[in-house]
């Protein structure tokens, strides 16, 4: 019974911080039609600015804020510079997110040093609680909180803001929201740059729970995220949170009764939702 | 009465294809225009042309005195243009309310009595408030979408085929809807169902091939046998 909450623990910790990436992804994909392939380089910066400003001023809250107007300015250039020259075009978007990706991982390099970073938890949320046998790590269950949090204050602003409805509507038709007077490359950017926050807040959760912090951590999280992104529906929220928990899950069990498997397994999942629902458990195109 | 909408000798091209060659026509305000022509002749890529959407490679797009045919579909959309496309362009998965409120530019008092006026023009849509547009019916599909062009009190409406796919009594619904935005506003229809065209239509323009043949008071085509006949496949 302990071990099951335990991986139950471990699989929803990990699930959330896929669901912070694949959120943003998701969002991007299906407005915008983006394939982007950077994703997992603004999850890497949020990790890196995390641990800096943890460092510089033992706030962890600070830490977090500041790994999130990192990747607000790292989503508003990528948005100007890397992605606006390449709508329309997924071979295009493909290449240069990719060589941006690898861009991003250098410049981490570059400015933090070549060698992976330690990262420590807060005290607060440092240590374990104990309830009968069951032992429950505190930082994972603030992981899985923030989680929901962060799924509850989107979904609010996707259902009941303007704004909100325009990014719904956009996914489901891009030419109709413009002939309606909206501005969609406005909306672009405040979604990818919504999204980089994301990632970047995923990144600087990520930091404490692995213990440290390397530059390929991003690209590992972006392949599982996209993963998510095809399971759960492109272009649907709901569907990148239940996707992400079932991944993270998949993987903890896994990891525990058949190590052998636990890389494989969320190709099996991915497979099974194409044959069974090739447009993946949710649908945003409505 | 003074020209709303002038669209001048307009070439369109959609990737390698050269769909328009050279459509002419003008809309007068206060009148409603309908392009006609056979499946395929170009009317709805016109419309489409106008909004932005698939812009002219050459030609002009005038619109309240100034050149609109390069502008971006949003800032043709906001000068006062409301488009209508034939697919209806509904937000399935938004409820009647939210496609709407998606189009709504103002929120003032002004714009509330506005969306009073025009639930009043569509009273099926109040019934239908929080339903999913996906889930309307094709008529009631149109009146929304309809509804949602106007609601920003436009000053050109284009409408394309509205009477497309619906049954007698809904297109007499949809056309008396038309017949009342008329009151406020200017109208270019796209409409092949020629019994509907001519009631409603003051003024016709005939597409080919992506071509204009010729324009003139609608009363003037009813009576033109020959016309109707070769391009209509009327008569
Ligand atoms: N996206 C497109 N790609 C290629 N050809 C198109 C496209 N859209 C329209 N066409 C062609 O342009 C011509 C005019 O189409 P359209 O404007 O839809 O005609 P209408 O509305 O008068 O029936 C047709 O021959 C159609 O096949
Ligand atoms: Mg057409």
């Amino acid at each position: 019974m302990e071990l099951i909450i335990n991986l139950l623990i471990n699989g929803l910790a990990t699930g959330m911080l896929i669901f912070l990436l694949a959120a943003g992804l998701t969002l991007i994909f299906g407005l915008m039609d983006v394939l982007n392939f950077a994703h997992g380089g603004l999850f890497a910066w949020g990790a890196f600015s995390g641990v800096w400003f943890y460092g510089l001023t033992n706030s962890f809250t600070v830490a977090i804020i500041g790994a999130i107007l990192t990747g607000i300015v790292l989503g508003f250039i990528t948005e100007k510079l890397i992605i606006t020259p390449v709508y329309g075009n997924h071979i295009q978007q493909i290449l240069i997110t990719l060589g941006f990706m690898i861009v991003l991982s250098e410049m981490l390099k570059v400015v933090f040093g070549p060698n992976q970073l330690a990262a420590k938890t807060p005290p607060l949320l440092s240590g374990s609680w104990e309830i009968g046998d069951v032992i429950i790590i505190k930082y994972r269950l603030f992981i899985i909180i923030v989680g929901l949090i962060v799924f509850g204050v989107f979904q609010f602003i996707l259902k009941r803001t303007k704004i909100g409805l325009i990014v719904r509507a956009g996914v489901m038709n891009k030419e109709m929201v413009q002939a309606l007077g909206i501005n969609i490359k406005q909306v672009f950017l405040y979604v990818f740059m919504a999204g980089a926050a994301l990632a970047a807040l995923g990144g600087a959760l990520m930091a404490p729970y692995s213990g440290v912090v390397y530059a390929e951590m991003g690209m590992e999280f972006a392949i599982l995220a996209f993963i998510v992104v095809v399971i759960g529906g492109m272009g649907s929220f709901p569907g990148s949170l239940l996707a992400a928990i079932l991944v993270g899950l998949a993987g903890s069990f896994m990891a525990y009764y058949v190590p052998a498997l636990s890389l494989a397994v969320n190709m099996m999942l991915m497979a099974i939702v194409l044959i069974f629902r090739p447009q993946g458990l949710f649908t945003a195109k409505g | 009465m003074s020209i709303l909408l002038k669209v001048d000798n307009i070439h369109t091209h959609i990737g390698q294809y050269h769909i328009l060659q050279g459509v002419s026509f003008e809309a007068k305000e206060g009148e409603v225009s309908v392009l006609l022509g056979r499946n395929g002749a170009g009317k709805t890529t016109t419309l489409k042309t106008i909004m932005g959407l698939t812009p002219a490679t050459s030609g002009t797009v005038t619109f309240l005195n100034e050149g609109i045919t390069k502008n971006a579909t949003h800032h043709i959309a906001s000068n006062g243009i409301g488009y209508v496309p034939e697919d209806q362009g509904i937000f399935g998965a938004l409820t009647v309310e939210e496609n709407l409120k998606v189009a709504m530019r103002k929120e003032d008092d002004a714009a509330r009595e506005r969306q009073e006026y025009v639930l009043e023009l569509f009273p099926d849509l109040k019934k239908y408030w929080k339903k999913e547009g996906g889930h309307l019916s094709g008529g009631q599909k149109q009146m929304l979408s309809m509804a949602r062009a106007f609601i920003n009190d436009s000053k050109l409406l284009l409408i394309d085929e509205p009477s497309k796919g619906l049954a007698p009594v809904v297109i007499e619904k949809v056309m008396e809807a038309i017949v009342e935005m008329k009151k406020q506003t200017t109208i270019i229809l796209v409409e092949q169902n020629f019994i509907m065209a001519s009631r409603i239509g003051d003024t016709y323009t005939l597409i080919d091939d992506g071509e204009t043949v010729q324009s003139g008071q609608m009363s003037e085509l009813v009576q033109n046998e020959e016309l109707k006949r070769q391009y209509l496949g009327i008569g």
